[in-house]
């Protein structure tokens, strides 16, 4: 491992970070405290965390509609999130997006996304800009192995290499869209195939490999940072629950014996053991990050339990933006 | 009446599209996760176990080969009834619905027909916020050559839906999330409900209410509150929206002289202005009050229930809107 001791911390304590903001939200799911849909990011931390934790604060990054560990690994508040999960007016979006719609601008988190592949676009626009304004900014991508299904999703790629941009392409290969296997969807394996043919360098790595991850974003990143335009990486990776909320209900579409194998490979868990066999870090610091951070969704549960709703007046407030003075 | 047959909306959208695909194996659906998965809300359930994959299809994510599939295998001789599991997505396939589906045949100069239907669920009331919650119906009637039917009740459903698959034109077919597990009266054999035909749901002679999808029970419930004072509310639900069956809304409208229009969609531009525009031109000396409307405000669907709850039209607004409509002194 390349990667500095403090950057392994750092890369750890997103993947916890949305590891316990995850369960919590499945946990008031399932005991009805949340309204709306819910698409759970556990199991996948590894390549939020890993491509985030290759950006700056001002790279933008587009997500999908299992946005929230795009927008922790950016640096997402907890409290806002969680009140935002709750519809409440204190909330990222004043209540008004939700699970499906949760962003920062301040972040470059331009967005979870209720259409899969409409991300995609959006950060082809994003790095356009990035470019026009030269100022070394670039953009991120996330995206599901269904997303590279969609038209979307190819004319952003095709643009982003014709026009020579400043973007990433984070694909998150879970095997599935919804409860359909993605062999089902297309006669390719490997989503990185595509790469080819938009003509730009695509690398697969092992998605549950926190390190891996970073190591293939860096590289991405520098050259997009450095004028070598688009890559695309794609990372094989998991979700530990169901496609929508955390209990299989009605079809098993995956089994039993699947879910397991890919759970031994949990991507905290897996880190942690190597951090303390390399010797960087011992059980007791991890103790205690997950201590603290555990501390902090308790209180983030607390603060958007106690926030009000929005009043309801705000249903015609920001459809447009109001003329501030005519330039 | 208690050995009625009963079978809930969902089930009588299954049914109908199950006794189409036994009748005709032209007939073929294709959507996504509609397969072994028989569709995120239940709508395609068994029957890729009964027809076999190769006649329930689980395709990519990719609404407009989904659209355009539909449109090719129709216009080359089959039935297929395509998916798109929320109405919201047919943004993502508009080219192949709005320039290609609807006008094949007419551009053709009437040398393609398409046998095609279009199902999706549509309306709000579930959290699902702006992209999964939307009501736009109107859009599509806008567009010639599209047919458009929006059942309130699941006997409706199977006979619309049966329609649909049987008609020789594009049609789209939209089921209400919130109306999926209702249940009502469902003959087993197979029947159809002429497109364009609406059904008085209710006879009154005080007000005529105009409402569709969801709406119906909610106008229905405000009808039956305000029987209690002794106004007698008509309510009238069209089922298809494009054609229209204007023809009993005009008379409806010449018996009762007040019409109250209700949808869950956005108020502006909505079928409500379309429904009162055919009213005031065909019945204008016969209307004691301006035609109503009662739709969503002018905003996307906010996630909040603490918002969504005063953004879908209820029972208790209709109520007013009727009131309203009864405030005006009658020639
Ligand atoms: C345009 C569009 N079609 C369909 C859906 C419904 N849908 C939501 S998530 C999803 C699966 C997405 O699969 P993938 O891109 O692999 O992401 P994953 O859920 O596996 O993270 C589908 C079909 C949607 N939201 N938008
Ligand atoms: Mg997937």
């Amino acid at each position: 491992m390349s990667i500095s001791p403090d950057k392994q911390f750092d890369l750890h304590r997103r993947m916890v970070r949305i590891r316990l903001f995850e369960e919590a939200a499945g946990r008031l799911a399932e005991a009805n405290r949340l309204p709306g849909f819910l698409h759970l990011y556990v199991g996948e931390e590894a390549v939020a965390s890993g491509v985030c934790g290759a950006l700056n604060d001002d790279d933008h990054i587009t997500s999908t509609h299992r946005g929230h560990g795009h927008l922790v690994a950016k640096g997402g508040d907890f409290n806002r999130m969680m009140a935002e999960l709750m519809g409440k007016a204190t909330g990222y979006c004043k209540g008004k997006g939700g699970s499906m719609h949760i962003s920062d601008l301040s972040l470059g988190m331009l967005g979870a996304n209720g259409i899969v592949g409409a991300g995609s676009p959006i950060a082809v626009g994003a790095a356009f800009a990035n470019k026009y304004r030269k100022q070394g900014q670039v953009a991120v991508a996330f995206f599901g192995d269904g997303a590279t299904n969609i038209g979307a999703f190819h004319e952003a790629a095709n643009m982003a290499c014709a026009l020579h941009l400043p973007i990433v392409f984070a694909c998150e290969n879970n095997e599935y869209g919804e409860f359909t296997p993605r062999d089902k969807t297309m006669a390719i394996t490997d989503i990185v195939d595509r790469a080819a043919g938009y003509g730009m360098p695509g690398v697969i790595v092992d998605g549950m490999d926190v390190i891996a991850v970073h190591e293939a974003a860096l590289e991405a990143v520098e050259r997009a940072r450095t004028g070598g335009g688009p890559s695309l990486i794609e990372a094989k990776t998991y979700r530990f629950y169901n496609h929508h909320g955390v209990q299989n209900l009605g079809l098993k579409y995956r089994s039993d014996d699947e879910v397991a194998r890919w759970k031994e490979r949990d991507p905290i868990f897996t880190l942690e053991d190597r951090m303390v066999e390399n010797k960087v870090a011992t059980r007791q610091q991890f103790e205690d990050i997950w201590t603290q951070l555990r501390n902090d969704i308790d209180n983030a549960i607390k603060f958007a339990e106690e926030s009000p709703v929005p009043a309801p007046d705000q249903v015609l407030v920001d459809v447009y933006t109001q003329k501030a003075g005519a330039r | 009446m208690s050995d009625e047959r009963k079978l809930p909306y969902v089930m009588a959208f299954n049914e109908a599209v199950s006794q189409a695909m036994e009748a005709d194996p032209s007939v073929f659906c294709a959507g996504e996760d509609i397969g072994a998965f028989g569709g995120v809300f239940g709508t395609f359930g068994g029957l890729q176990a009964k027809f076999g994959a190769d006649r329930v299809v689980d395709t990519p994510i990719s609404e407009q080969a989904i659209v355009g599939l539909g449109v090719g295998a129709a216009a080359t001789g089959l039935r297929p009834i395509v998916d798109l599991m929320f109405m919201d997505f047919i943004c993502v396939a508009m080219d192949q619905i709005v320039n290609q589906a609807a006008k094949l045949k007419y551009m053709f100069g009437g040398e393609a027909t398409l046998p095609l239907t279009i199902t999706t669920a549509g309306g709000g009331g579930l959290s699902a916020a702006a992209q999964h919650s939307q009501s736009l119906e109107a859009i599509l009637c806008h567009i010639p050559g599209l047919k458009v039917v929006y059942p309130s009740t699941p006997y409706d459903m199977k006979g619309l839906m049966t329609a649909c698959i049987s008609e020789d034109n594009p049609t789209v077919m939209v089921k209400h999330k919130r109306l999926l597990g209702m249940t009502g009266h469902v003959p087993a054999e197979r029947y159809e409900i002429p497109l364009g035909k609406a059904n008085i749901v209710r006879a009154g002679k005080d007000v005529t209410v105009v409402a569709y999808g969801r709406m119906v029970h909610e106008s229905v419930a405000a009808a039956e509150k305000l029987a209690a004072e002794g106004i007698e509310c008509e309510v009238i639900d069209p089922r298809t929206l494009q054609p229209l069956d204007t023809e009993t809304i005009v008379e409806s409208a010449k018996r009762t002289n007040r019409v109250l229009v209700v949808h869950e969609a956005v108020r502006f531009g909505g079928l409500g202005a379309e429904i009162a525009a055919q009213i005031q031109e065909q019945a204008f000396d016969y209307l004691d009050a301006p035609v109503g409307r009662i739709g969503a405000p002018f905003s996307p669907v906010p996630f909040s229930p603490a918002l969504e709850q005063h953004y879908i039209p209820d029972a208790k607004a209709i109520e007013a809107g009727i009131r309203e409509a009864l405030l005006r002194v009658g020639a």
